[in-house]
């Protein structure tokens, strides 16, 4: 008998977690998909995804969420892998440092989104330190139509600050567990700090970097709320027109569609990193 | 190639003294191991040397130049790791390139030096391998390779064959003691293997909370261990030790022991007289002690417990009045147990020691 619910024990314990993936995450993700594919008479059909297509804000949407997703991974993996190194480096006081850096990661995003308008909004904190600085005398319209690349900037850097500290925080765990006889023997053997991070420690890092980038990617595809907030409509991404078909428009069908295509590119991204990434069979001691 | 010169190093961490004022000089060329057991402060000095510790105290010279606030790779040394540390994600040629790209050194000079070395150390067919493809032992050796490579003035060896099998660590010590001998190199060897330290070192310095107790060639640690934890230290098994009491007369001193009387060897008889019926400890080591067929001068009754046939000796556990002695006898002695025997101590191979300090106590040289 003790054999028997110690073989049960387990996955008894996983059962809490199972039903809670299973009733918000599977269950929706197969409704998405019956939303996306079917027609009002249940036959399967293309003609949701079709009216995605041509619809009026659906190129800008796929141009600005790639857009976004080029200009913010690759600075925020950049910016944390600083941060960590700097981190890891146990300077004095660097805790400190570490809980100013986890802050954004216990705010909602839609907070950040408005904690960021507040700054550059017309009448906003970053107006009136310009103002009173003397550099403008009157307010900069950072979040106007007419001026997109100034609003693409800023939601730039509400999303960098928001979502930086997570992979910092994955690269730092990453950095942690590197022997520290390897940044040792590099020293000993001519390194300088330079060199040692970009032939030992970065090489190193590699399956915390693939962790960091899917986890950033997935999080650059469902970006939404900071978008939102900061721009409306006037800067359309993927997940909030999702989101626009769905409550505006009262289209499940087509936000279906739009929820199945952010699944579509996470998946291909995930694999690229994964393929991107990999471990050679050699290197891993497989051959 | 350079000398290095310890000068009073003194190394703290939080409340432990891992390296008390500890001065040492290695010569040119000369291999210097560092024993002692665990946390004795042997791995802490060779950080010291290396640059992977700053000194709290004290001065660090290789050759003239006090490197003592250099960065490591400032130190022209080359290191050994107890974990070998080489870098999985590099082949085992750029393993061993490593140090000398570092150096910007030329393309072809790289090749022919790494190829050299590699050779040395039988790694020729593994250049392109990665370390996951390599067995413990090849690690170990890519390892060796990457430092010998440098011909740096200082070569630092952390333990390196304490991760290895017993048969493999027997064969790379005496490869090691090869290497040594071709490149010549000032090499400071960290171990807490009495053995190792023994096979290897030109010199070995014995280390014991933070102090260095006794420096010396081999062979002179063992024969005269400087105290109580240097003969209990080294050899296998180690020194015995059993107590006594010094009785002085007219006709010089003896030591008693249980119920039997010693002489001390002649050089010895002054230094003890001093102390005339005083506790005393005597230490001797197993193969100095010999079976008797009956009561002679300097033997003392005793009862064997245990007897283990070990192929080239008989290695015996003797009960010695309260003490427990090792006494190791020629494979062909008939020895049974629980038999009664007369134990016979060469005086000339007694190392005699304070009781209360347990240290050594000098020979009178006349």
């Amino acid at each position: 008998m003790r054999v028997k619910s110690e073989t049960i024990l387990p996955y008894s314990l996983l059962v809490p977690t199972l039903i809670f993936v299973i009733l918000l995450i599977v269950v929706p993700i197969g409704q998405a998909f019956l939303l996306a594919f079917q027609a009002p008479d249940s036959s399967f059909t293309f003609a949701h995804f079709q009216k995605m297509a041509n619809d009026t804000s659906f190129g800008d949407a796929l141009r600005f969420t790639f857009l976004l997703l080029i200009f913010i991974v690759p600075m925020q993996v950049v910016l944390a892998i600083i941060m960590a190194l700097l981190i890891h480096t146990r300077f004095k006081g660097h805790t400190l440092f570490l809980y100013i850096y986890a802050i954004p990661l216990a705010i909602s995003d839609l907070a950040a989104g408005i904690a960021w308008l507040s700054i550059f909004t017309e009448r906003g904190y970053l107006n009136s330190i310009l103002n009173q600085l003397g550099i403008f005398d009157k307010p900069f319209l950072f979040l106007s139509y007419q001026n997109l690349p100034a609003m693409f900037g800023t939601i730039v850097v509400a999303e960098s600050w928001r979502a930086t500290a997570i992979v910092m925080t994955i690269l730092l765990a990453g950095l942690q567990v590197i022997p520290r006889d390897y940044f040792e023997a590099a020293d000993v053997f001519g390194a300088t700090t330079l060199k040692r991070t970009l032939f030992v420690v970065l090489p190193l890092l590699r399956p915390s970097l693939q962790n960091a980038l899917i986890i950033r990617t997935i999080f650059a595809f469902q970006t939404f709320a900071v978008v939102f907030a900061l721009a409306g409509r006037v800067i359309p991404v993927l997940a909030g027109e999702s989101y626009n078909w769905y409550v505006a428009n009262r289209n499940p069908n087509i936000a279906a569609a739009y929820a199945v295509l952010v699944l579509i590119f996470t998946v291909a991204a995930t694999w690229f990193y994964l393929h991107f990434f990999q471990t050679s069979a050699a290197e891993a001691g497989y051959d | 190639m350079a000398g290095i010169r310890f000068q009073s190093i003194r190394k703290v961490f939080g409340k432990t003294v891992a390296a008390d004022s500890v001065s040492l000089e290695i010569r040119d060329g000369e291999f210097m191991v560092l024993l002692g057991p665990s946390g004795c402060g042997k791995t802490t000095l060779l950080r010291c040397l290396a640059g992977l510790e700053h000194v709290d105290g004290g001065r660090v010279f290789i050759g003239d130049r006090d490197v003592t606030d250099r960065a490591p790779r400032d130190r022209r040394i080359a290191m050994v790791f107890q974990s070998y540390a080489v870098f999985p994600h590099l082949t085992v040629f750029d393993n061993i390139a490593f140090g000398l790209k570092m150096q910007g050194r030329p393309r072809d000079e790289i090749k022919r030096r790494v190829e050299e070395s590699a050779r040395l150390l039988e790694l020729t067919d593994f250049l392109k391998r990665y370390p996951a493809q390599l067995s413990g032992g090849q690690r170990q050796r890519v390892a060796v390779a990457r430092a010998i490579v440098m011909q740096a003035a200082v070569l630092l060896m952390d333990e390196p064959l304490s991760n290895l099998d017993a048969l493999l660590r027997l064969q790379m010590r005496a490869e090691l003691k090869r290497l040594h001998q071709e490149i010549k190199a000032t090499t400071i060897y960290v171990t807490h293997d009495q053995v190792e330290a023994l096979s290897l070192g030109d010199r070995i310095a014995v280390m014991q909370s933070g102090r260095i107790v006794q420096c010396d060639v081999p062979m002179n640690i063992y024969d005269y261990p400087a105290n109580k934890f240097v003969g209990g230290f080294i050899g296998t098994p180690p020194m015995n030790f059993l107590p006594g009491v010094v009785h002085a007369n007219g006709d010089g001193p003896t030591v008693v022991v249980g119920e039997s009387h010693l002489a001390p060897a002649p050089a010895f008889a002054h230094a003890l007289s001093a102390k005339n019926g005083e506790p005393i400890l005597l230490g001797i080591r197993p193969e100095n002690l010999t079976l008797a067929p009956n009561q002679q001068a300097n033997t003392i009754r005793a009862r064997v417990r245990v007897v283990e046939p070990l192929g080239s000796h008989k290695l015996l556990t003797m009960q010695v009045g309260t003490e427990i002695s090792k006494v190791s006898v020629a494979p062909d002695q008939r020895v049974a147990p629980n038999e009664d025997v007369w134990l016979h101590f060469d005086p000339e191979k007694i190392r005699w020691m304070d009781a209360a300090t347990g240290e050594a106590i000098s020979a009178t040289v006349e």
